[in-house]
């Protein structure tokens, strides 16, 4: 039995933001593992991972990151921040994602400003930027939405592929699009 | 007054100072925009005038008070939870009633009261100037460094949370910036111009750039234009050149939105010919 701790470790954690609203809920997540919460609309599967990237509190059980672990942190709603002048390649520079590796589909959307985006696109890059940013864990909030179908089958290709050697934490409601990526699931109760 | 004045060695000094602050604002005022506290400028300008008055009735350099109290206000509100433009209000209506007050009940600051409210560059000495080219220099260094983690700041927040990392001390050092910016520009062009060279080329930039780095350039460009036109015409009219920059900064924010309200207008066609 291997005895490397893992890269994250909920045990029985209760999370919120004025008072706990998710858990108790225990979970690890290991590097090359994918791990998605799923569970109904407002159940806290959002806050828990805000709780993971330090952006909810702890209420109780424990949360264990490994030491010195890198996070990428994709947030829904990314349209808020269309007005700021970024391209699409600066928008990758930022988390010092690989830009050449883009799939081809999405290679034009390098050049253009992100208020120029439709929402799906705008979260494909996103998403992008978080998968291939030098982290060990990278946390992906509802990556489907906005996005069509040929995207989905796109985001699904990219998530599986940029896997290795990290651990891909995902929310999502997307019941079908979880069981393709192969994730293990943690299923996520109302309070 | 010919409209080759600005090229009188008399007016040197006063024309190379303000031509740094106008290269050097905009930049600030990009990342300021970008963290929507752009409120800062005009806080960090009032604290340094009342910081510079402060310093005149104790008989000390003006520069310094200036640096000083918008530096301490700044190491101050970096310490708060981020309260971006409600702590910078905080600061602002601070900094204005200190500096009324000690208007009224110290009339030998009255001649610098106006030469900081209404902007005075013509009389700038080479201490202005040395001090504004270094901090040039330390702008143009430092952002390099702190660009990108600014903007991953603000489009990825929980990158450096997450990863159990402080984001502080780069607030820390872009708050120290934009306050020594703001007092060294207030103290030669005054509260309201520096304001404007920080407020109004992002807002035009933000517009029309294509990319961060193409709205960088916007920026300085129409801040530059715009400040060598206001030396030029208050010069030669004779007029306070303060006003007359925001003046310049006011239309070219009119001509910009209505050119890009023009492109808007007619390129909206075109694309329903295309859908179709």
């Amino acid at each position: 039995m291997s005895t490397r701790p893992h890269c994250l470790e909920l045990n029985s954690l209760e999370a919120g933001y004025d008072r706990a609203v998710v858990g108790p809920l225990s979970f690890t997540l290991d590097a090359g593992e994918i791990v998605a919460l799923w569970g109904p609309n407002g159940s806290g599967k959002t806050t828990a991972m805000n709780a993971i990237g330090g952006g909810a509190r702890v209420f109780g059980g424990h949360l264990r990151k490994q030491p010195g672990l890198r996070v990428s942190h994709q947030h829904q709603n990314p349209l808020s921040l269309r007005d700021i002048p970024l391209s699409g390649r600066e928008l990758l520079a930022l988390t010092q994602s690989d830009a050449k590796a883009l799939p081809a589909a999405m290679q034009p959307l390098l050049t253009r400003r992100l208020s120029e985006l439709s929402g799906g696109q705008l979260q494909m890059l996103q998403v992008w930027a978080c998968l291939t940013a030098p982290v060990d864990l990278v946390m992906l909030d509802e990556p489907t939405n906005n996005v069509d179908i040929a995207g989905v089958a796109l985001l699904q290709q990219v998530i599986a592929g940029a896997r290795d050697g990290r651990g891909v934490l995902l929310v999502s409601h997307d019941r079908h699009f979880i069981e393709a990526l192969g994730a293990r699931i943690v299923e996520v109760e109302r309070r | 007054m010919s409209w080759t004045a600005m090229f009188d060695p008399m007016f040197f000094t006063p024309f190379a100072t303000g031509l740094l602050v106008a290269a050097v604002l905009p930049v600030l005022g990009m990342y300021l925009r970008l963290r929507e506290e752009w409120l800062a400028a005009l806080a960090f300008a009032q604290l340094a005038a009342a910081g510079s008055l402060g310093a005149a009735i104790l008989g000390l350099p003006v520069l310094v008070g200036g640096l000083g109290v918008s530096g301490l206000a700044a190491a101050l509100k970096a310490s708060l939870v981020r309260s971006g433009n409600n702590g910078y209000a905080i600061l602002m209506v601070g900094g204005w009633g200190a500096s009324i007050l000690m208007l009224a009940n110290a009339p030998l600051a009255d001649h610098l009261g106006h030469a900081l409210f209404d902007g005075q560059l013509y009389f700038t000495g080479l201490s202005n100037l040395w001090s504004m080219a270094a901090f040039a220099l330390a702008v143009g260094a430092l952002m390099r460094w702190l660009s990108r983690k600014l903007l991953l700041e603000r489009m990825f927040p929980d990158f450096f949370r997450a990863s159990g990392l402080s984001a502080i001390r780069y607030h820390l050092l872009f708050d120290l910036l934009v306050a020594g910016g703001l007092a060294l520009a207030t103290a030669s062009i005054g509260v309201m111009a520096a304001f404007a060279l920080v407020f109004i080329p992002t807002m035009i930039a933000y517009q029309w750039g294509r990319s961060w780095r193409h709205s960088l350039v916007i920026a300085t460009l129409v801040s530059l234009v715009a400040y060598v036109i206001a030396f030029q015409v208050a010069l030669v009219e004779d007029q306070p050149f303060g006003p007359v920059l925001v003046l310049c900064l006011v239309l070219a924010a009119i001509v910009a939105w209505s050119v890009k309200r023009l492109v808007s207008r007619t390129s909206r066609p075109s694309s329903a010919r295309e859908l179709s």
